[in-house]
């Protein structure tokens, strides 16, 4: 557990609170350089600009500004809103992306839990944020907002089927759901007898990664899939009558799950915080140094980056989608896509 | 060779931009720290050179917005010539140009028949009162520092004079 993390003997409450602090870190750290390193920085670097220079060296500090100037701000409350659900509705979306965090290993021995059946806790929590956005629509007494909150819904559940397929081939190739154990089998496993790059199933699975990292931008409702807050059509969706802090924590969530679902692609395919382990001559979870559990952060970062580069690269590119062909696309592209793929993977699987 | 699918092209106009501002820098200019020098012919603000007006209202008529105040009085000039007659001469009270309601049209620098407005490049006049956006002939005549020399005209043409 996670006890082995320190020299001392840590108590139960202090391992809580520890993990508590851990949590915030995991979340917000990573939504915070995605929203400067990516929204402010590169967005404005792929339309030729330079985005915000005045708020600290390279405006490093704007975020700092942003987050004051909403804190500032009035909470209002629609007079016919739904009021406690209208105040409620952003924390049950945040919540959802700490509880999804949970789940994700960052080293041998630092995680929060170490459960058999991860990938299925983290398909499933990953869906509560539609109840929180379903809330905040129906509760703000606008036609806007419920249209957005519908169409998230229609969107958040069409897109779920297809990542929940996408991930089966990992599971099935993997052998196990437990998150950890995802992680093990990628770096100790060997491509063709050959163990120098472990076994991403970034490789193997790689129908199921793009499956994968098409459904989880429409599930953060990222740029060709975001109708639920399409500015031109619907003012802001679901957010639209949100203001202050309220909104701020929709902000971050939608973030801050980014971040956390960037991290869950990279656990899953590409090989979350381990090294191939034939470099070190490690087997399994026992033998792997010490020392990994402060690197390991660092490499899961590092691929939580990649993974967000290309979620916002593809965003920053494309057009939106238009509703119908967006469910379309999923239910007659993607899904047979990824049965199929479940197939091969099993069919292999067995064989081989 | 062989056509590239549309969707990855647009990534790598993306791509292309980021590396390109990352390595050659936008076009911004940090307008504060930096200052772009404006063209010379450019509608900046409206400057007066008051000998030359003789209050025939022409501009402030001319106004679509009506953000021009002349109001001027009739005087008397000794006369041109010896034993002549004592010459009447309007004298200017007020010449007002109201910049917050002005639109740049220049209409009443092309109208002015005896070349008493002109344009200067100066932009940089905003204040955080709007009624100090009223600009009167003092400071209408303080503008004319800024005005450029005239560009040089085809040959034969009057130049225009300050």
């Amino acid at each position: 557990m996670m006890q082995s993390l320190f020299l001392v003997v840590v108590p139960y409450w202090g391992q809580s609170l520890l993990r508590v602090l851990g949590g915030l870190v995991a979340v917000l750290l990573p939504a915070g350089t995605i929203v400067y390193l990516f929204l402010f920085k590169m967005m404005s670097f792929m339309q030729s600009r330079l985005g915000p220079m005045e708020a600290g060296p390279y405006g490093s500090l704007q975020l700092v500004a942003e987050v004051g100037k909403w804190m500032q701000k009035e909470d209002i409350v629609p007079q016919r809103a739904d009021k406690f659900i209208f105040k409620i509705a952003p924390v049950v979306v945040l919540v959802s992306t700490f509880l999804l965090v949970v789940v994700v290993p960052f080293g041998p021995d630092a995680y929060f839990t170490n459960f058999d059946t991860g990938v299925f806790y983290a398909l499933a929590v990953s869906s509560i944020s539609v109840l929180g956005i379903l809330m905040a629509g129906w509760a703000s007494a606008n036609k806007y907002s419920l249209l957005g909150g519908l169409r998230a819904a229609g969107q958040l559940i069409a897109y779920e089927l297809p990542m929940v397929l996408a991930v089966m081939g990992v599971v099935i190739q993997a052998g196990t759901m437990n998150m950890q154990q995802i992680v093990v089998s990628q770096n100790s496993g060997s491509m063709f007898g050959f163990s120098g790059l472990g076994n991403p199933f970034v490789l193997t699975q790689f129908v199921g990664f793009i499956v994968f990292m098409i459904s989880i931008q429409a599930e953060l409702t990222q740029a060709p899939f975001d109708m639920p807050i399409a500015e031109s059509e619907l003012v802001s969706g679901y957010m639209t009558e949100y203001s202050g802090f309220r909104f701020l924590i929709f902000f971050i969530g939608e973030f801050a799950t980014a971040g956390v679902f960037a991290m869950i692609a990279s656990v899953l395919f590409l090989g979350g915080w381990g090294v191939p382990f034939a470099w070190f001559g490690w087997t399994s979870t026992d033998d792997v140094a010490n020392w990994m559990n402060l690197v390991g952060p660092l490499i899961i970062f590092t691929k939580m980056m990649l993974v967000v580069f290309i979620i916002m690269w593809v965003r920053f590119s494309y057009p939106r989608f238009r509703e119908d062909q967006l469910q379309r696309f999923a239910w007659k592209i993607l899904i047979p896509v990824s049965l199929a793929n479940i197939m091969v993977t099993a069919v292999l699987k067995v064989a081989l | 060779m062989a056509k590239i699918p549309g969707l990855v092209k647009g990534l790598g106009v993306t791509f292309g931009t980021m590396v390109r501002t990352i390595t050659k820098g936008a076009n911004t200019v940090q307008y504060p720290h930096e200052k772009e020098v404006p063209p010379i012919r450019s509608r900046g603000v409206i400057a007066l050179h008051q000998d030359n007006c003789t209050s025939c209202m022409l501009c402030s008529r001319s106004c679509p917005d009506w953000c021009i105040y002349i109001e001027a009085h009739k005087d008397l000039a000794p006369p041109r010539r010896e034993g002549g007659k004592v010459r009447q001469v309007n004298k200017l009270d007020r010449f007002d140009i109201d910049y917050a309601l002005c639109m740049y049209c220049g209409i009443c620098v092309e109208v002015c028949p005896f070349d008493a407005l002109f344009w200067s490049p100066e932009y940089e006049y905003s204040e955080p009162n709007i009624a100090d956006l009223l600009h009167d002939k003092s400071k209408l005549s303080e503008w004319m520092e800024t005005v450029p020399e005239a560009p040089a005209l085809e040959v034969g043409a009057d130049k225009k004079k300050k």
